[in-house]
C-alpha cells in the first residue's frame, strides 16, 4: 500500500498504463498533424484519430462521426451551451438546467444571461436529485435546450436522465448532459438517455488531461446546428477549429476502450468498496452523514459530513490520504459548496464535508486504512471542538439544521 | 479498395509512378486538349485510329496525381479497342478501373472521359 | 528501409525528447489536478507555475502571470481577437488586419464581421509585408485592435514589427501578434516591442500539441472577455483543468529554446539557404516566393514551373519526403493559397509552389537527400506535361 492514498478520483485520475503506452508513439515518431493531407505522417495521424473516434463512440453507443474533439469537458460544456444557444436563438432564448451542475455549465449560463437569455436553474431535493416533473413544468415554448448532468461530481447522485430525456424529447427540445463522471463508469448510452449532446472528459476516466469530446447526435429529423467557440481552419467539420491534439485523442480513445472492457466489473468492485468504506466510518463515528442519494449514486463516490469538524482542517490533516472538501474548482475560495447548499445542508455541515473518490487501483487495504485514519482524525478534531461538544449533547445535528427546500427555482 | 494511408489505391499509385503511353504521337489523327477550369488541370490526349480501332493512344497531363493516373489508365483502357467499344466509357468506369478515387479527386476521371469524348468527336475518318 | 525526411515543421514538429521526459512523471506519478489543495495538487501547481516562468522568459514577458495557457494557438488567437473585441466593444467596433493572415485569425475576423464588427483587411506587398504608412492611413477613431501575423506560415515573412507597433500605439490602438510560427524560431521580446497581445502554439517548435499561450499585457486582461467559462483557472481568463503534462513539456521546450535560439536560428538558416540555393541551381525555372531577408530561418517556398505542387508533394511522399503545398484540390474551393494571392503571386505560380519548412530534427544529410531527389522528380513531372 502506497502512501499517500489517492482518494480524489472525481477531481482527476491517473493515466492508465495501457493508455500512456498507446499515446507514446504519438509523442515520439508519429508526430504528424492529421490536417497534413500531403504525406504519410499526416495520414498516420488521421488514422489514429479515426480509431479513437470509433473507440469513444463504441463506449457510448454513438456513431464515430458524432464525436467532436475538444480540449476537455469544460470546453465541451461551453460549446454545447453557448453553441446551441447562439445557433437557435431565433427560435427561443430559454434554457433549463439545474443548481448542482458543474461550474462550466453554470458560468456558461451566466454568460448567456448577460446576453439576454433566460435560464431556469431547477432545484434539487435533499439527495441532490432533479425531479423529472420539475423539468416538464419548467419547459416553455421558448425553451431550446435542457442540460442536466448525468451524475454529480461532489455527491455522486445519478440523475434520472432517461425519464427526463423522455419528457424533453416529447417536447421536441435538444437535450444535453455533462456526463463527465459517468462515461466509462456506469451504463451511459446516448440512446437510452435520449441525449442529443454529451460532454466527455478524458482525465476523469484514466485518460490524459487536455482532451475531451462533445457528442452531437446526427440521426435526427434535422441536423443539429451548433455555433463554434473558436474559428480558424474549420477542423472537426467546422465545429472546433485548431490542430488536433493527437496524443491526447489517442489517449482518450484508448481510455474509452479500456473502460468498455472493465466498467461493469470495476463498478461492482468499487460499489462494494464504497459500502465497506461508509459502513466502516459509520461504525466508528456518530453524527456522520452520507450526502447524496443512498442508492442512485456513483459506485466510487463517498461524500460525508462530519458534524463539528472543519472539513479543510480534516483534509489538510489527512496527510496520508488525498481527498477533497468541496470541489477542486472552488477549493481556492472559501465559499461553501453550492452543491451541498442546493441540497439544503446548512453552512456548518457543508464546511464539515469531505469527498472521497475511489478508483481503478484502490484496494480494500486502502479503504480500511483510510477509514481508520479518518475515524481517528475526526475523533481527535472533535475532542478539540467546542461545537461538537454542544452537538453531542443536543442529539442528531442534521434534523435541526436542514433548510426547507425552496419551492421556486432560484440561482445558487 | 483505397489504401488507408493516402486514400489512393495501389493502381493509382502505380499509374502515377509508372505512367503508360506518355508522349506527343506526331502521327495522331484524333486529339483533344481539355482543361478543368476549377483546378487548372490540363489533359492532352492524342490517338491514332486505324480501321476503326485505336491503334495508339498517348497523353500528356499537367495536373495532380489523380489526373496523371487517370490519363495513364485511360490510354491503357482504350488502346487496341474498336471505336464502338470506347464510346460508352464513363467517368465511373475509369474511377472503378483505378480502384476508386477520393471524392475530391473524381474530377480527374471526369477530365479523362471528357478528353476521350472530345478526341472522338473531332475525328473524321478519312474516306477511301 | 527508405530513409524518411520530414520538412513540414510549419504544420507541426516532433516533440523534443527532453520535453517529453519532463512531462512523463506528470502522467504516471504526479497526476494531481493543479487546483487541488492536497500534496499531489500542490506539486502540480508548482510545476505549472514554473513552466509559465519558462515560457515568459522565452518571450521576454516581465511577469509570468500575464500568460494564459490555452488549448493551442488557434484558441489563443481566438481569445485575443474575440476576447478583446467583445470586451472593448463599447469603445469601438473597427478592427484592422491583413489579407495574408493565418486562417485562425482570418476566420475569427470574418466571424466578428458577422457579429457586427467592421473589419479592414489591409493589402501586403509582394513579399508579404504590411507597410506602416498603409496601416497609418487605415486607423480611425473607432479602431480598437490591430491583429497581425509575424512569421508567415507559407513563406516565412517577418513584419517590420517595431514600426507597425509604433504607428498603432501612437494612435491608441493595441496590437495582437500571431506569433505561432515565430516563437522558438526567431527572438521576440514582447516587452521590447511593446506588444499588447501575443499568441503562441506549443507544437510548432518542439513543444507538445494541445497547448498554447496567450500573453496579455498587464492592464488589458480586465477588459477582455473569456471564451471558456467555468472555474477560476488561469485567473478567470480560461477555465478548465490545466493539462499539466503538456504545460510542463511546453515549459521545457521553451527553456531549451531560450538557451539555443541564436544557434538554432543560424543552423536552420544555413540549411534552408543551402536547400534553396542548390535547388535553384540544379533545377531550371524555379521561383523563390517571399522575402529573402527578414523572414523565418526555416521556411522556403519554391514554385516550379510546369508542375502542379500537389503532384510534386505526392511524389515526394512516395520517396519518403514530407513537404506541403498551400494549393490543392481539397483546399478551400480550389483557390490556390490565399496568402500567395495577397502577395500578388499569379495563380499558376501558386499552383506550382511547395513549402519546405525545417526544424530541430533536420540534418545536413536530410537536405542532401532532398536535393538529390528533387531535380529528377521535377524533371519527370515536367516531361509528363503538355505545357511548354
Amino acid at each position: 500500500m502506497k502512501l499517500p492514498i489517492y482518494m480524489d478520483h472525481q477531481t482527476t485520475t491517473p493515466v492508465d498504463r495501457e493508455v500512456l503506452e498507446a499515446m507514446m508513439p504519438y509523442l515520439t515518431d508519429q508526430f504528424g498533424d492529421p490536417s497534413s493531407r500531403s504525406h504519410a505522417w499526416g495520414w498516420a495521424a488521421e488514422e489514429a484519430v479515426d480509431r479513437a473516434r470509433e473507440q469513444i463512440s463504441a463506449l457510448i453507443g454513438a456513431l464515430p462521426e458524432e464525436i467532436f474533439f475538444t480540449s476537455g469537458a469544460t470546453e465541451s460544456d461551453n460549446l454545447a451551451l453557448k453553441g446551441i444557444a447562439h445557433a437557435y436563438q431565433e427560435q427561443g432564448r430559454h434554457i433549463v438546467t439545474q443548481q448542482t451542475e458543474h461550474r462550466a455549465i453554470l458560468d456558461s449560463c451566466r454568460r448567456l444571461e448577460q446576453e439576454g437569455f433566460a435560464i431556469t436553474y431547477l432545484p434539487v431535493d435533499r439527495d441532490g436529485r432533479v425531479e423529472p416533473e420539475a423539468v416538464q413544468q419548467a419547459i416553455t415554448p421558448q425553451t431550446i435546450l435542457v442540460s442536466i448532468m448525468h451524475a454529480n461530481n461532489e455527491v455522486g447522485t445519478i440523475q434520472p436522465l432517461a425519464e427526463i430525456g423522455q419528457i424533453v424529447k416529447a417536447r421536441g427540445i435538444l437535450f444535453h448532459s455533462d456526463a463527465v463522471q459517468t462515461v466509462g463508469k456506469i451504463a451511459c448510452q446516448v440512446d437510452d438517455l435520449q441525449l442529443d449532446l454529451m460532454s466527455i472528459s478524458a482525465h476523469k476516466m484514466y485518460g490524459p488531461k487536455g482532451v475531451g469530446a462533445l457528442y452531437v447526435r446526427k440521426t435526427r429529423p434535422r441536423r443539429i446546428k451548433c455555433t463554434p467557440l473558436f474559428d480558424g481552419g474549420g477542423h472537426e467539420r467546422g465545429l472546433r477549429s485548431g490542430t488536433l491534439n493527437v496524443p491526447g485523442i489517442v489517449g482518450l480513445g484508448k481510455a474509452c476502450e479500456v473502460c468498455t472492457r472493465l466498467w461493469r466489473a470495476e463498478g461492482e468492485r468499487l460499489a462494494q468498496l464504497r459500502e465497506r468504506f461508509v459502513a466502516g466510518v459509520m461504525q466508528g463515528l456518530n453524527h456522520t452523514y452520507l450526502n447524496g442519494h443512498p442508492t442512485q449514486r456513483l459506485p466510487n463516490n463517498i461524500n460525508l459530513s462530519f458534524a463539528g469538524v472543519d472539513g479543510e482542517a480534516l483534509v489538510m490533516g489527512l496527510t496520508e490520504v488525498a481527498c477533497a472538501s468541496g470541489s477542486a474548482c472552488t477549493s481556492t475560495t472559501l465559499e461553501p459548496s453550492y452543491v451541498l447548499k442546493a441540497m439544503g445542508l446548512d453552512d456548518a455541515l457543508i464546511h464539515a464535508s469531505i469527498r472521497f473518490g475511489l478508483g481503478r487501483w484502490t484496494t480494500q487495504e486502502d479503504v480500511d486504512y483510510t477509514v481508520q485514519t479518518v475515524v481517528r482524525r475526526v475523533q481527535r478534531l472533535r475532542e478539540m471542538s467546542p461545537q461538537y461538544g454542544l452537538l453531542a449533547r443536543r442529539g442528531d445535528s442534521r434534523q435541526g439544521s436542514m433548510n426547507t427546500l425552496a419551492q421556486q427555482s432560484q440561482k445558487p | 479498395m483505397a489504401t488507408p494511408k493516402s486514400g489512393y489505391s495501389p493502381i493509382v499509385i502505380d499509374h502515377f509512378q509508372n505512367p503508360r503511353n506518355v508522349g506527343e504521337l506526331p502521327d495522331a489523327n484524333a486529339q483533344a486538349s481539355v482543361t478543368n477550369p476549377v483546378c487548372g488541370d490540363v489533359l492532352q490526349l492524342r490517338l491514332k485510329i486505324t480501321d476503326g480501332r485505336i491503334a495508339e493512344a498517348c497523353f500528356k497531363t499537367f495536373g495532380c496525381e489523380a489526373a496523371i493516373a487517370a490519363s495513364s489508365l485511360l490510354t491503357e483502357m482504350i488502346k487496341g479497342k474498336a471505336l464502338p467499344e470506347v464510346q460508352d466509357i464513363t467517368p465511373e468506369m475509369i474511377t472503378a478501373a483505378l480502384g476508386g478515387l477520393p471524392k475530391v479527386k473524381l474530377h480527374a476521371a471526369a477530365l479523362a472521359e471528357e478528353a476521350l469524348k472530345e478526341a472522338l468527336k473531332g475525328y473524321e475518318p478519312s474516306h477511301g | 528501409m527508405m530513409p524518411r525526411v520530414y520538412l513540414d515543421y510549419n504544420a507541426t514538429a516532433p516533440l523534443l525528447p527532453e520535453a517529453l521526459e519532463a512531462a512523463v512523471p506528470y502522467y504516471t506519478s504526479n497526476w494531481g489536478n493543479a487546483s487541488s489543495i492536497h500534496r499531489q495538487g500542490r506539486e502540480a501547481r508548482v510545476a505549472v507555475e514554473e513552466a509559465r516562468e519558462q515560457v515568459a522568459q522565452l518571450i521576454g514577458a516581465a511577469d509570468a502571470r500575464d500568460l494564459v495557457f490555452t488549448s493551442g494557438g488557434t484558441e489563443a488567437v481566438n481569445l485575443a481577437i474575440q476576447g478583446y473585441a467583445f470586451g472593448n466593444r463599447s469603445r469601438g467596433q473597427h478592427i484592422i488586419t491583413t489579407q495574408a493572415e493565418h486562417p485562425a485569425a482570418l476566420d475569427t475576423c470574418r466571424a466578428l464581421e458577422q457579429r457586427g464588427f467592421d473589419l479592414t483587411y489591409l493589402p501586403v506587398d509582394g513579399l508579404g509585408r504590411l507597410d506602416p504608412e498603409v496601416l497609418a492611413g487605415s486607423i480611425r477613431p473607432q479602431t480598437i485592435l490591430l491583429t497581425l501575423i509575424h512569421g508567415n506560415h507559407e513563406v516565412g515573412t517577418l513584419q517590420p514589427l517595431a514600426a507597425l507597433v509604433e504607428v498603432a500605439h501612437v494612435r491608441g490602438v493595441p496590437v495582437h501578434v500571431d506569433a505561432v510560427q515565430a516563437i522558438g524560431r526567431v527572438p521576440l521580446d514582447v516587452a521590447a516591442f511593446g506588444i499588447d497581445l501575443l499568441s503562441l502554439s506549443g507544437h510548432k517548435f518542439g513543444g507538445p500539441k494541445g497547448v498554447g499561450v496567450l500573453y496579455i499585457r498587464a492592464g488589458l486582461a480586465a477588459t477582455m472577455q473569456a471564451i471558456v467559462h467555468g472555474g477560476h483557472q488561469e485567473r478567470q481568463r480560461r477555465a478548465g483543468t490545466e493539462d499539466v503534462p503538456s504545460v510542463i513539456a511546453l515549459g521545457k521546450a521553451c527553456a531549451l529554446m531560450s538557451q539555443r535560439l541564436g544557434d538554432e536560428c543560424h543552423r536552420l538558416e544555413v540549411l534552408r539557404d543551402h536547400l534553396e540555393h542548390v535547388a535553384c541551381s540544379r533545377i531550371p525555372e524555379v521561383r523563390r516566393l517571399g522575402n529573402s531577408a527578414d523572414r523565418l530561418p526555416n521556411t522556403a517556398n519554391l514554385s516550379f514551373a510546369g508542375v502542379k505542387g500537389e503532384a510534386l508533394v505526392f511524389n515526394l511522399d512516395l520517396l519518403g519526403i514530407a513537404v506541403s503545398t498551400g494549393a490543392s484540390c481539397s483546399s478551400r474551393q480550389g483557390v490556390p493559397s490565399q496568402v500567395l494571392a495577397a502577395m500578388g503571386v499569379p495563380p499558376e505560380t501558386s499552383e506550382g509552389s511547395v513549402r519546405f519548412s525545417l526544424g530541430w530534427g533536420t540534418t545536413d544529410e536530410q537536405i542532401e537527400r532532398v536535393l538529390d531527389l528533387l531535380p529528377p522528380t521535377i524533371q519527370r513531372l515536367r516531361l509528363l506535361s503538355p505545357l511548354p
